[in-house]
Order: structure tokens, then C-alpha cells, then sequence
């Protein structure tokens, strides 16, 4: 099984990590909240594989919690918003497409570099893994930066979620507090973050947070 | 047998659903009160209980301080609170039903600093301030006005993106520890940690550092990345700057100091000493020089607390018994100073109905108690004498001469700097040609000397106890 297990994490690891570039790209919000949904996908199923290789029964709950609540519900609800707020155009990008992606590729060879001198730890978790996981949480905030709109920003930061929890769960026998922790966490993060959008769209008649820098800064005039 | 240890968590988390139903908010405002004191008290009765740890909570030199001052400046502010929302109900800028969840979300937020502060595991560790950052986000934007709305929106992104920084720090923590201390929950204990750091793999457990760094660094307000700290700071209620600047500031660079005494107990790890002196530095001469520019009251004492915390950060990179003993007194001098200006602003701020330094002016004539806060409250955060603050810099500065005289050039001048923009700003405020409102000011004051009372204590005489706490701490910072 040795083997098959480290190929089978990898693959899926991997999948996510393609899945992080494809999100880069994307240029219409649907296409970005669907690609995100089969991110977390993945996501719960290298979660469940780590279940049976380390024979720990409560990485399924974390798995069910990935798959449920950002595979099906946030994006339901996302798409939700963005029909309701009428936005399903273009994603408006900072910098463009192509360096955008040469970024990205020089984010994960700089993972690569910081993970690679560690020494093969005994655990599960490998420093590929590691690398993995670091590359798509690098990736999430590249995109957080390069996306203006209010909704891929939430979705950055939902995948760099994704990154931290690929990287939990291949963390050997890491208490299952902090997974629930952590999934509360997106939980609250995500109500928050409902109520600002509302609230940014009831104000600003937008969620481009672009709309915001009129505001930033000392009040000069009043 | 319930502890005191118990007691600190359990009082505010039993204190949030009753607020949130308490419709009254005269009610709501003295249960805040009453909760916030008695939590203090049993914060006090933990100096006299025996010191206790567990794989979830542990109570030692280091924690007890910072969570007596966290429930102590969370009493004293939760008075304030309440003669300021007063006054803001009546101006017709927060309705009753806001309040239930403004004073809900307070406790929660003392709630979760104070589970920050007792945690030995570092997962808690981390939710508490992840929960102290959602709970100030929901306050920041509480006016509900654009500017309001935009400085919680990039608190929270910025934040946020801190927060999972650092967690990807923990969990880099968890798999050195592991391989050493075996898995589960012990591996995630602080104490046991740093008894067994020798051991750590030295490459992985420097790079989970620099995750960490950043991540409460941002949470510190450490220049490069501070731009949150000045708009949560001005737009929010004003007892909410107050906490933010005093504690919260403060639960970030302990939970960053927790995991440099876990590096310094291995010396293979990085030099992050100087790391953090050079954040530090950064971080003091940026907002020294920033705060010359400001033209809302708030925001510049928002810069000031950028000051400060880059202030003791440095004392902590630079090392050793009495840089780390500089650094210790300093935040708690700078969380006493600044949550009394606070105090002090928030007042003037409402009988002038503006924050716009231009609109404030002559106060001296106009409401000289105020005045005379505000004065105290200046010269402490300078840095002058017979403030406890001065004993800080001055330890500072004079350990840097002996080991770094080229950084303690650089540190001097960010210190003048800024010694000399909080002066301009002393003049125009309080000796200035009188302008705006003259109405008399009804809230009480009394918290706001107890502060001054305190820190001038601080710098005339420091009892034995504390400096036997901060001696022996300053030790384990390595």
C-alpha cells in the first residue's frame, strides 16, 4: 500500500494545486465559484484518503464538513449572491492574465525551495506535501491580490482555507480540536463576510472593492 | 472546585447570550460593567491560586500579567463604554437594539483575548485570536457609514489572510513537534514545546517562525503591514479603539513572543532576533514620521500604537534580561497610556462632535479637565518622565548603546521623531485658539486617572513582585 498511498495523496494534491492556476484564470465569476467547488472536492477526497492511509476515523468528519459546506452550500450560496446582485460578468483583474500566471509558477517553485531542505520527516505528510500545500495557499493570495471584485476575493481566501486544511490533514495525528476549530472558523468567516457583501452592495450599489478607495484615507472634506 | 483560572473564561461567555437578550441598555451596560469587574477580580485571585498548567490552559509569569492588565483595562474601558454609547444614543449615531450586539460582541471579545492569553496549546491559542479579530471586525464597522464599512472590510481581509498565515505556522509547529513529542495534543503544548525545542528539526521549525511573524505580525500592526491598524482604529466606537490599541495589540505579540521562546531554546533556528528588530525599527520611524500628517485625532494616535508596538517588538529582537524587561514594561505601559488617551479622545470627540484635529483646539479654557487628561496622556506616550514609560525607552535605549550603538542612533531618532509630532499636536489641542463646542462634558473620568495614577506608579517605584515576573520571563526570552 506504501506506495499507492503516497501516489494516490499526491495525485489529488496535485489536482488541487491545478485547480488553484485554473482559478487564476478564470474570467467570469460563475466559472470561478465552480472551479473553487471542485477545488474543495478534491480537497475532501485527499482528506478522506488520509483518513484510511493513517487510519484516523475523525478526518472523515473533516472531509464530510469540506465536502458538504464548500463543495455544495458556499458555492449555492455564492451563486446565489451573484444573481441576486445581478454581476455574473467579467472578473475585473489588477494585472492580466499572463504575468498573473508566471506569478503563480514562480510562487510554487518558491515553495518548492522552502519546503525542500527539510529533512523526509517520518510522518505521512511528506515535504512534497508540504509543497503542495504551500503553493495553493500562496496562490490563493496571489489571487486575493490580483482580483478587485468583493466575491473572488472571498474565494482567495476560501482556497488558501483549502491549502491550510490539505496541509492539517497530513499532519499526522494533529487533534481533531483544531480541524473543528478550523471549520467553524469558515463558518463565522463566511457569515461575516455575507453580511459585508450585503452591506457593501446596499451602499455602494457594487461589490467591486475598488469602490471603496473613494472612501480610504482621512476624511479631508466635511 | 471552580478556579480562578475557570472563572476568568467562563464569567464573559456566560455574560454574551444574556446580552444579546437584554433589551434595556442602561441594563445591558451595567451587566457589561459588572461582568468586566468581576472578571477582573477573578483575574486577581489568580496572582494568589497556586500556578497551574494542563494540555489546554496554563497559568505562569508570563501570561498572569498580561491577563491581569487585559482584565483590568477591560473593566475600566467597559466603563467608559458606558457613559460614551450614552452619549451616542442621544446624538442619534447607534440605536438600542446595535448595542445588545455591541455589548455581546464585547464580552465575547475579552472572552476570546483572555482564552488567547491562558491557552498552552497552541490551536487554542490561535482561535482565541482569530475569534478577537472576527468580534472587533463586527465592531469596527458597527457606525454602519462608508468609512466605517471600508475600515472592517480591510481589518477583516487583511486580517484574515494574517490569521490563516500564522495557522500554516502552527500547523508547521505541530509536524517538528511530533516527530519528537509524539502525536496528539501534547505536541501542540506550549510547555512541553519549549522543553523539548532542542530537539526540532532547526529548518522547518524557522520557516514555520516567519509564517507565524507575519501572520500576528499583521496582527500586531507591524509596518509593512500595518494599513488596517489606522482606519479600524479612527472609524470604530471609540472603547473599542481603546481595547484594540491596549489589548488586543498586546495578545498578538505575546502569542508571537510564545513561539520565540520556543526558538530560542533550539540554537540551530534562525536569528529571528534580528528579524523582529528590524520590523521593530521599521515600523517606529515609519509612524514616527506619519504621524506629522494626520488630521484625524484618532488616527494619530492609531500611528502612535504602530510606534509602540514596533518599540517593543524591537526590545524583543534585540534580546537579552534587559531588553526583554524593557519590552515587557513597555506594553504594559503603552496599553495603560494609550487606553486612558483613548478615554481622553473619545470625550472630546463627542463634546466637539468632531475628530478633525483642525476643529479641536484651546481645550485648556474650554474643558480643562480634559485638557489636563489629555496633557498627561501626551507626555506619558512621549516618553517623559516621571512616567513608567520613560523608565522602558530609557532601559531600551541605553542596552542598545552598549550592544548596537549604530540602531540605537536609528532608534533615538525615531524617538525624537515622534516626541516631537505629539508636541506640535499638545500645543494646537490644548493651548490652541478655543474652538467648537464649550458644553460641559458629563461622562466620569475616573477611569482615566486610575490609568495616569498606575503609570506614574510604574515610573517612581515598581513592586518587587513584578519585577521578579518580568526578570525571570525576560530570561526564558532568550
Amino acid at each position: 500500500m506504501g506506495t499507492l498511498a503516497f501516489d494516490l495523496a499526491h495525485l489529488l494534491a496535485g489536482g488541487m494545486l491545478v485547480l488553484s492556476f485554473l482559478l487564476l484564470y478564470q474570467d467570469r465569476i460563475t466559472a470561478v465559484i465552480n472551479v473553487f467547488a471542485w477545488q474543495a472536492i478534491a480537497l475532501s477526497l485527499s482528506v478522506a484518503w488520509q483518513s484510511i492511509v493513517q487510519e484516523a476515523p475523525h478526518l472523515v468528519a473533516t472531509a464530510v464538513i469540506a465536502l458538504v459546506v464548500k463543495g455544495f452550500l458556499i458555492p449555492f450560496a455564492l451563486h446565489r449572491i451573484v444573481r441576486r446582485l445581478d454581476i455574473h460578468r467579467e472578473v475585473e483583474q489588477v494585472i492580466g492574465g499572463g504575468p498573473t500566471m508566471l506569478t503563480g509558477l514562480a510562487l510554487v517553485a518558491l515553495a518548492i525551495l522552502l519546503v525542500q531542505p527539510v529533512r523526509e520527516a517520518g510522518g505521512t505528510l511528506t515535504r512534497e506535501d508540504l509543497a503542495f500545500a504551500l503553493a495553493i495557499i500562496l496562490l490563493g493570495l496571489l489571487m486575493m491580490i490580483t482580483r478587485r471584485n468583493a466575491v473572488t476575493q472571498i474565494i482567495g481566501f476560501m482556497s488558501i482555507e483549502n491549502g491550510l486544511i490539505l496541509a492539517a490533514s497530513g499532519a499526522k495525528g494533529m487533534p481533531l480540536v483544531v480541524e473543528v476549530s478550523v471549520a467553524f472558523s469558515v463558518l463565522i468567516a463566511l457569515i461575516v463576510f455575507g453580511v459585508f457583501v450585503f452591506r457593501i452592495r446596499e451602499r455602494f450599489d457594487t461589490v467591486d472593492v475598488s469602490a471603496l478607495d473613494r472612501f480610504r484615507g482621512e476624511r479631508r472634506e466635511r | 472546585m471552580i478556579a480562578a483560572i475557570d472563572v476568568v473564561l467562563i464569567l464573559p461567555a456566560l455574560a454574551i447570550p444574556v446580552l444579546a437578550l437584554v433589551t434595556n441598555y442602561r441594563a445591558g451596560a451595567f451587566i457589561n460593567v459588572a461582568t468586566s469587574g468581576l472578571t477582573f477580580a477573578a483575574g486577581l485571585l489568580l496572582l494568589a491560586s497556586e500556578r497551574v498548567r494542563s494540555d489546554l490552559l496554563i497559568v505562569d509569569d508570563f501570561n498572569i500579567f498580561l491577563v491581569v492588565l487585559t482584565t483590568f483595562v477591560g473593566f475600566t474601558t467597559s466603563i467608559f463604554s458606558a457613559t460614551y454609547i450614552a452619549h451616542e444614543l442621544e446624538t442619534g449615531r447607534l440605536t438600542p437594539s446595535f448595542l445588545r450586539f455591541y455589548h455581546a460582541m464585547y464580552q465575547a471579545m475579552m472572552w476570546s483575548m483572555n482564552l488567547a492569553l491562558l491557552a498552552n496549546n497552541i490551536g487554542i491559542m490561535w482561535v482565541g485570536v482569530e475569534v478577537a479579530t472576527l468580534t472587533t471586525v463586527m465592531m469596527v464597522g458597527l457606525y454602519r457609514t462608508p468609512e466605517a464599512i471600508e475600515a472592517a472590510w480591510k481589518y477583516f481581509i487583511l486580517g484574515s489572510v494574517g490569521i490563516s498565515l500564522a495557522f500554516f505556522g502552527t500547523i508547521l509547529v505541530y509536524l517538528v513537534a511530533q516527530d519528537v513529542i509524539g502525536q496528539g495534543l501534547q505536541a501542540m503544548c506550549w510547555d512541553l514545546l519549549v522543553g523539548a525545542a532542542g530537539q526540532f528539526e532547526p529548518h522547518l521549525l524557522s520557516l514555520a517562525f516567519v509564517f507565524l511573524l507575519v501572520g500576528y505580525g499583521t496582527k500586531i500592526g507591524l509596518a509593512p503591514f500595518h494599513a488596517w491598524l489606522p482606519d479600524a482604529h479612527a472609524e470604530g466606537p471609540t472603547p473599542i479603539s481603546a481595547v484594540l490599541s491596549g489589548l488586543l495589540l498586546n495578545v498578538a505579540l505575546y502569542a508571537l513572543l510564545r513561539f520565540k521562546m520556543v526558538l530560542a531554546a533550539n540554537p540551530a533556528t534562525l536569528n529571528v532576533g534580528a528579524i523582529m528588530a528590524a520590523l521593530g525599527l521599521v515600523s517606529l520611524l515609519f509612524a514616527a514620521f506619519m504621524l506629522y500628517r494626520r488630521r484625524d485625532i484618532k488616527r494619530l494616535f492609531a500611528y502612535s500604537s504602530i510606534e509602540h508596538m514596533g518599540l517593543a517588538t524591537f526590545a524583543f529582537g534585540i534580546g537579552g534580561p534587559l531588553a526583554n524587561f524593557a519590552g515587557l514594561l513597555h506594553m504594559t505601559m503603552h496599553s495603560l497610556i494609550k487606553s486612558a488617551i483613548f478615554f481622553t479622545v473619545g470625550h472630546i470627540a463627542q463634546v466637539k462632535g468632531t475628530q478633525r484635529l483642525a476643529d479641536i483646539g484651546g481645550l485648556s479654557t474650554t474643558h480643562p479637565v480634559l485638557a489636563f487628561g489629555f496633557a498627561l496622556g501626551v507626555i506619558a506616550i512621549a516618553g517623559l518622565p516621571p512616567f513608567g514609560m520613560f523608565t522602558s525607552e530609557f532601559m531600551l535605549v541605553s542596552t542598545t548603546f552598549a550592544r548596537q550603538p549604530l540602531l540605537a542612533v536609528v532608534l533615538v531618532i525615531g524617538l525624537l521623531v515622534s516626541f516631537g509630532a505629539l508636541m506640535l499636536r499638545l500645543q494646537d489641542v490644548v493651548f490652541g485658539e478655543p474652538k467648537g463646542s464649550t458644553d460641559p462634558v458629563k461622562a466620569s473620568s475616573v477611569p482615566l486617572f486610575i490609568h495616569f495614577a498606575l503609570v506614574l506608579m510604574a515610573g517612581l517605584w515598581l513592586p518587587e513582585t513584578i519585577v521578579h515576573w518580568f526578570r525571570t520571563v525576560a530570561a526564558l526570552l532568550g
